[in-house]
């Protein structure tokens, strides 16, 4: 009453009680929820200033082209760069088409049955097994070859890049397959039914419709997995990664090393010098991973669209 | 009060012809259910379905004529888009839906055994209630149904007949790469309707195609109705009760009562439901004195 006679008006429009105090809560969560995405970016700007810091001088072009060496000043990039490389490179060709089409069938041609839930339910489990597992699987399968009552089912491949990235493809898989699965679930049933309605068939459809729908949601998955991807240590070095490579990677058959175990394998070592080789090998490798996920963004920006 | 209970099968359609006003409301008058003259399109024939356990249609038949302008009228959630859906076969696409009884497409049996409901969606098109363009260009949404149909055809004169029809030509022509869902809601359902008309089916099911349109537009799509009649057979959901009577040839009245869900009440020439209705609960909804 009284805020109302001051304008002569029989009511306010100023926030006043309830409105009042649900606004004062609003903007209240606009801060905390600032302060929560500044927490995550300090902690990034803080690690990322003294790898640089420590780094920066010994990035160089010798850095990148050399093999590993006993003496820090000596020692570079090259092997575990072109290992890493054609590792990522298999991992991706692999693992993205066979998640994209196992999503695809979950979501678009499996009966919708107490299995195929099953089979949904155990993926998601899957995600979150430690890759340390994968490792031994990889070892045990990929690496030793898998035998059962003297039937080979599958070949012993080494501790070669192959191995490498079946293990990988096979850690990826589940995180990458649920993206899709969401992905495609985020494509309006109205589409699909007028694709159909219109005399398509169900892969022309897919094809058509729910695949470009649905591949900005499947980047985001492919980006993400491909950033674990990138960043594995643990299960590689189960599968005999590890190594000192001096040669240059040719075939998916030849023994091989990556960026991150030549990293870990330098922070191991008393001498300063490998530390520095350390840090810098920690912006390439960032570097790398920024520029993969570059792509991935750029087909996503492509293909995004609002319904 | 005894005397409205009577569970003998065959005294409904006796008692109702005496002229009680207590006969049960389970079964259709007799005489409301007129047979359409001249060719046969669809013939449904005491089709009942269910999603899970729930019923949403009971028994029902009709014959609908071919080339000429079917109207399903009836208070919203009484079957009309279910029905509907039925002829093309897109209840398919519901998993736990169940179907009894049987429709026939010029005497086909649209459910036996060795019938591909995408040749029947190609020949018995659709257009839904909610305008549903693809993320794509207009042109590339007319050009959708030739293209997956392996249309061998002029494409660029396919789609600008296609869209002259649907009366968006003159809107669109400029701007044809433009994204279908840049349009406004009812430029959009234009859109979904030349999508429907460039794919050159028999039969065309409109799923309220008006609903979000202004007075013009639904003039323009009803004219563009009474034009394809002429080579087309259509069947159209409406609310609109003038919209019916204006431009339908027959006219379809569903119901959902206590006793029974989704079935027809009455059908025949639209003049006449419309004038004389045999029916008092079609009476009453035509009238407005419903629910
Ligand atoms: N996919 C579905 N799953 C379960 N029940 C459904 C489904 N679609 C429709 N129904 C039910 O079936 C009944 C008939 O629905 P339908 O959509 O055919 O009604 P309608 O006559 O088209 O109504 P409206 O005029 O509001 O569009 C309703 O009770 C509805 O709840
Ligand atoms: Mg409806």
């Amino acid at each position: 009453m009284s805020a109302a006679s001051e304008t002569g008006t029989p009511f306010t429009l100023k926030a006043t009680g309830h409105v009042a105090r649900r606004q004062r809560l609003s903007r209240m969560s606009r801060w905390v929820l600032f302060s929560a995405t500044m927490l995550a970016v300090f902690v990034l700007v803080y690690l990322m200033q003294d790898v640089v810091r420590l780094g920066w001088e010994r990035l160089s072009w010798d850095f990148l082209t050399s093999y590993p060496s006993r003496r820090p000043l000596d020692a570079g990039l090259r092997s575990s760069l072109l290992g890493w490389l054609w590792l990522m490179g298999a991992v991706i060709v692999m693992a993205v088409p066979l998640a994209i089409g196992s999503a695809l069938f979950i979501e678009e041609f499996a009966p919708r049955n107490w299995f195929t839930e099953l089979v949904r339910l155990n993926i998601s489990n899957l995600a979150g097994v430690p890759s340390i597992i994968y490792g031994i699987l990889g070892l045990a399968v990929f690496v030793r070859g898998f035998d059962l009552w003297g039937i080979t089912l599958f070949p012993s491949l080494g501790p070669t890049i192959l191995a490498g990235a079946l293990t990988l493809t096979l850690m990826i898989l589940p995180m990458t397959i649920i993206a899709s699965v969401e992905a495609i679930r985020q494509v309006p049933p109205s589409i699909r039914d007028g694709s159909l309605a219109l005399g398509a068939t169900q892969w022309q459809t897919v094809w058509h419709h729910i695949l470009p729908g649905a591949i900005p949601g499947i980047m985001t998955g492919v980006i993400l997995a491909i950033a674990r991807a990138a960043g594995e240590t643990a299960a590689l070095i189960m599968i005999g990664a590890f190594a000192f490579i001096a040669f240059d990677n040719t075939s998916l058959m030849q023994s091989f090393t990556t960026v991150p175990i030549q990293i870990y394998n330098w922070t191991t070592l008393p001498q300063e010098g490998f530390r520095v080789n350390a840090a810098a090998g920690i912006i390439v490798l960032m570097t790398l991973v920024v520029g993969l996920n570059l792509i991935a963004v750029v087909i996503r920006e492509k293909f995004r669209r609002s319904w | 009060m005894s005397n409205s209970v009577d569970l003998r099968p065959a005294s409904t359609g006796q008692r109702a012809a005496e002229g009680t006003l207590e006969r049960p409301m389970a079964q259709a008058q007799p005489g409301a259910i007129v047979e359409p003259e001249g060719e046969i399109a669809i013939t449904i024939e005491n089709l009942s379905l269910w999603y899970g356990p729930k019923q949403a249609l009971t028994n029902v038949s009709m014959k609908i004529p071919a080339r000429k302008v079917t109207a399903l009228i009836g208070p919203s959630g009484c079957g009309k888009s279910t029905l509907l859906r039925c002829i093309n076969r897109m209840n398919d696409l519901i998993p736990t839906v169940r179907i009894q009884g049987s429709l026939y497409y010029h005497g086909v049996n649209l459910y036996g055994p060795d019938i591909d409901p995408v040749e029947v969606r190609r020949r018995i098109g659709m257009v839904f209630q909610k305008p549903n363009p693809f993320p794509k260009s207009i042109y590339d949404n007319v050009a959708f149904g030739a293209r997956v149909n392996g249309f061998k055809g002029n494409l660029d004169q396919l789609v600008e007949q296609s869209l002259r029809r649907a009366a968006l030509w003159e809107e669109v022509k400029d701007n044809l790469k433009k994204s279908g869902l840049a349009l406004s809601g009812g430029q959009q359902q234009r859109l979904c309707i030349a999508r429907a008309i460039a794919n050159q089916p028999d039969v065309i099911l409109m799923d309220e195609p008006c609903s979000a349109l202004d007075p013009i537009a639904t003039l323009k799509i009803e004219d563009l109705m009474r034009e394809l009649v002429k080579d087309y057979t259509i069947i159209i959901v409406t609310h609109n009760m003038q919209q019916a009577a204006r431009v339908s040839d027959y006219t379809a009245f569903m119901l959902t009562d206590e006793q029974v869900t989704g079935q027809l009440v009455e059908y025949g020439p639209t003049e006449e439901l419309f004038t004389t209705p045999k029916d008092r609960r079609t009476e009453d909804y035509i009238s407005g004195r419903f629910g």
